[in-house]
């Protein structure tokens, strides 16, 4: 195994592994720690992905903010601290473990075939050769998709207005 | 062709007219007695002179052929035309003017017995109203419209029958006629479509000259046909099976049974299987069948009267019997004497009828002015009225004379002809000399009960009541009247058909030959040698004689006490009394499980439970079972959501992705 | 070459994040849930993007983007809720019966 896959497969269990974590603790504050543990393991993968620019928005924004923006929101309520078992009982364990079987084999299922039909070749490194790691981001962000990108900040605007109202305590 | 011929529609048009014109008087002025007199009798005698004036002009004509007047195309429905239109030929024309003949002599009748009754326009108009679908009977020139007639009289029957409705045994009869004469209707209609399923035609005129053509003689469809048709007759002209109904119908006015249920309407069947005297003559079988029931219909009914001390029960089944005589006529092949037997059996039933219904009013009136609640109609409460009733008791005995068949009366020639056809085709099966003695014995039987009535209610000591007495009286003229009309025509009626073997020129059998003559190519008769015919002719009048002179001998009228006193019958004469207990039978087997069915199934099983309980109920309980599985989805719960949520998703990707 | 493994990761991780929603209780725990979905779907945007273009990686910069919209909103909401209710067990809170 080349040290590619080494450290693919390394961050992937820690990933998954944290992400089990993540949803059997019963604080939340433990849930959202294992939740940040993921979060690092996908920016890695991303690393390995040939997607490094995304790999660190990842870790700035959904694991430096997002996540913090959590964390704020569980100590305000005071609900981090561990109370009785936060899990439903054993009828929910069991819908929750047979639909989450079920969906997973039905993902693999879609999976399988669409990777038959890929072109071979490592399209992004390709471009990132040619027009840098930011660059081969950046420029179609800011000539194809430019509109989108602007739209969003527009809907970043509405995003806070939004959780300004809703969090007031009157209007 | 000459006018009058053209004016054939008026004829059931005028009464037609008489009925609306009453009709409406009923609604508006039920007690403008002389307007619906004028009426109701002046349409009636319109229409019989335009009849006689019609049949005059036939016979100048000279055309053997029928003559047809359609008038509107009724049902032009893919292969079948049904047109409206009327058919005069010999025997038509035959059975016109005895009905518009003896309905006028009864409408005359009929203002003197119904004088008195409150739904005196009620009355004529639904007399004008049968009389209008008798004529529509007679008259049609095709299946569809004869059976407007043969529904529209059994109508009129019904109405007339329960014309006292406020009593219920009065509207049961109406009811028992009615249904009894649908089931035999039954019959008459599947035969109606198998005869266009068979020729595509329903035409008389076309139909049967084609007949012999489009039918294998003998075969089974034209047998089935006939077969079915009878069974219309059975029910309309009161034979086993389906007489029940006619000695019941004697609960409406005596006019009315008179009319009705002796001359026009119960002899429709005769009329019937004459008019398709070809189709009987290609299914020998079916003959054979009319005969025999006619025959044993002949001599059951007769047993039955032997011990009825209703006067008009006697005679309703007397009727019963003469038309088994008749349908023993045309059974046997002998067309023109049945319908000979039919017009002469009109002639003096409507007298017996018309003259019993002079006693029944003339006890009316006594029981009236001495406020006794006595039963009118009961023999035992009669007895000794030729004092009080002179005229009535004589022409009665004419009628009883001709009924029983002693010459010259006219029952004598139409009866003994009808009895040498059936014995003549004893050559052919056996069978056919039951028939000949069976009608003989009721020769033997109707001589009896006849004179057994006549004794009991004219002749011997009266035990109507001395406070009665000196209210008993003639009936007045305008009621009379008719009884001579009748009388004389009992007397000379013979005279239409005198047989050969007297010297006679056998003139109605001639003037019928157009209409019996494929028929009777097709079956020919049987010639008897003249001393068998003798024979059987002296036969007839002994047993005829017979039945007088033992009715004399045999009964004691001066041993008969008042009904209300009068003890019931015991052993044989009990079960005669109770007419072989065919009504009771009949309730038991037919009607106690209809009514079974129709309470315990139809309506409890499937229109309660089913319908209502599984159908209408049902879906409403079913909607609200609905209701509340969809309540139970709105728990409130996200959790619960989400889950649906996802087991949604799985089953789109489950379906989507392949 | 690694793209089919990608997919089997992100399969698992969805899978993950989908028992979790259908599992906790606590709504911001739920919340979290919802978070690992989204990142498992950028995991396969990016295992696309290597072979198929970088309209991959566009989609996932936007889908950070609106993630961290809808979170801010999100958390709001929940703060709103348990002003009223002084909870966030989500099997106490059932408005919408009926």
């Amino acid at each position: 195994m080349s040290l590619t896959q080494l450290v693919f497969w390394t961050f992937s269990a820690l990933a998954v592994g944290g992400a089990a974590m993540c949803i059997t603790r019963r604080s939340p504050v433990a849930s959202a720690l294992w939740l940040v543990q993921t979060l690092f393991s996908l920016a890695a993968l991303f690393v390995v992905l040939d997607a490094q620019f995304i790999a660190v928005l990842q870790v700035l924004v959904y694991a430096g903010a997002i996540m913090v923006l959590f964390l704020f929101v569980i100590m305000l309520l005071n609900v981090g601290r561990a109370g009785p078992s936060d899990l439903k009982g054993p009828a929910g364990l069991a819908v929750a473990t047979l639909l989450g079987g079920l969906l997973f084999f039905q993902l693999l299922r879609g999976a399988t075939p669409s990777t038959a039909g890929t072109p071979g070749g490592n399209v992004m490194a390709q471009l990132q050769q040619e027009q840098g790691i930011v660059g081969a981001v950046a420029r179609p962000l800011f000539s194809q998709y430019l509109i989108p990108f602007e739209i969003t900040s527009v809907l970043l605007l509405a995003a806070i207005v939004g959780a300004v109202v809703l969090a007031k305590r009157k209007l | 062709m000459p006018s009058a011929l053209q004016l054939l529609w008026l004829v059931p048009a005028l009464p037609l007219a008489g009925f609306l014109a009453n009709g409406v008087l009923a609604l508006r002025r039920p007690r403008a007695k002389h307007a619906v007199s004028i009426i109701g009798v002046g349409v009636l005698l319109a229409a019989l002179a335009l009849a006689i004036v019609i049949v005059l002009a036939f016979l100048r004509e000279g055309t053997p052929g029928p003559l047809v007047f359609p008038y509107w195309e009724w049902m032009p429905v893919g292969d079948l035309h049904v047109t409206v239109a009327l058919q005069l030929d010999q025997l038509s024309a035959v059975m016109l003017l005895v009905v518009t003949g003896v309905s006028s002599l009864i409408h005359v009748f009929s203002v003197g017995y119904m004088g008195e009754d409150p739904g005196y326009a009620r009355y004529f108009a639904y007399l004008n109203l049968f009389v209008f679908f008798m004529l529509v009977l007679v008259l049609g020139a095709s299946f569809p419209v004869m059976f407007v007639g043969w529904e529209g009289v059994g109508l009129c029957s019904y109405l007339l029958i329960g014309f006292w409705f406020n009593e219920r045994i009065n509207a049961d009869a109406g009811k028992k006629a009615f249904l009894v004469n649908r089931i035999g209707d039954v019959g008459f209609l599947v035969a109606m479509l198998m005869i266009f399923a068979h020729t595509g035609s329903l035409d008389f005129q076309p139909l049967f000259a084609q007949a012999p053509k489009l039918f294998t003689p003998g075969g089974p469809g034209v047998t089935a046909i006939t077969l079915l048709l009878f069974l219309g007759c059975t029910g309309k002209s009161a034979q086993i099976p389906l007489y029940t109904w006619l000695p019941d119908a004697m609960q409406g006015p005596t006019p009315v049974s008179a009319l009705i249920h002796a001359a026009t309407m119960v002899t429709a069947g005769v009329y019937l299987v004459a008019r398709c005297n070809v189709l009987y003559a290609l299914a020998p079988v079916a003959s054979a069948v009319v005969a025999g029931i006619g025959a044993l219909t002949a001599f059951f009914a007769a047993t039955i009267a032997l011990k009825q001390w209703d006067i008009k029960r006697v005679l309703a089944y007397s009727t019963v019997s003469q038309l088994g005589y008749m349908f023993l006529g045309v059974g046997s092949g002998a067309y023109a004497a049945g319908i000979f037997h039919l017009v002469t059996h009109a002639f003096f039933k409507a007298l017996l009828f018309l003259g019993a219904g002079s006693v029944i009013h003339a006890l009316h009136h006594a029981y009236h002015a001495t406020h006794s609640r006595d039963d009118a109609q009961d023999m035992r409460n009669m007895g000794g009225l030729a004092r009080h009733l002179p005229w009535t008791a004589t022409l009665m005995w004419v009628a009883t004379l001709a009924i029983a068949g002693i010459p010259p009366f006219a029952g004598f020639f139409s009866k003994d002809q009808i009895l040498s056809a059936a014995f003549s085709l004893g050559d052919v099966h056996p069978l056919w000399y039951v028939y000949w003695l069976l009608g003989l014995l009721t020769a033997l039987l109707t001589a009896f009960y006849m004179t057994r009535l006549m004794l009991y209610t004219f002749h011997g000591p009266n035990r109507t009541g001395e406070r009665e007495l000196p209210h008993l009286h003639e009936a007045p003229w305008v009621m009379t009247g008719p009884l001579v009309v009748l009388g004389a025509l009992s007397l000379a009626g013979g005279a239409l058909n005198v047989p050969a073997l007297l010297r006679g020129r056998e003139w109605l059998e001639h003037w019928l030959e157009p209409v019996t003559a494929v028929a009777a190519r097709l079956r020919p008769g049987i010639e008897v040698p003249h001393g068998t015919e003798w024979a059987l002719v002296i036969a007839a009048v002994a047993a005829a004689g017979l039945g007088i002179v033992a009715a004399v001998r045999l009964l004691r009228p001066e041993e008969l006490v008042p009904a209300r006193l009068a003890p019931a019958e015991r052993g044989f004469a009990r079960v005669l009394w109770k007419k072989w207990y065919v009504d009771e039978i009949y309730d038991f087997l037919f009607v106690r499980p209809l009514i079974w069915l129709s309470r315990e199934v139809l309506w409890r099983t499937i229109d309660l439970g089913l319908i209502d309980g599984a159908g209408v109920n049902g879906a409403a309980r079913l909607s609200r079972a609905l209701g509340w599985i969809g309540s139970r989805l709105q728990t409130g719960q996200l959790g619960f959501y989400v889950v649906l949520f996802v087991g949604g998703v799985l089953a789109v990707l489950w379906t989507a992705v392949r | 070459m690694l793209l089919g493994p990608s997919l089997a990761v992100s399969a698992v991780l969805f899978a993950l994040g989908v028992a979790g929603v259908l599992l906790r209780r606590n709504a911001i725990v739920i919340f979290m849930c919802v978070e690992l979905m989204l990142n498992a779907v950028n995991l396969t945007f990016v295992a696309l993007a290597q072979s198929l273009g970088v309209a991959g990686q566009i989609f996932v910069f936007f889908v950070m983007a609106v993630a961290a919209a809808e979170a801010a909103v999100g958390l709001a909401i929940i703060l709103a809720i348990y002003r009223h209710k002084q909870t966030v067990d989500l099997q106490n809170i059932n408005l919408l019966k009926g």
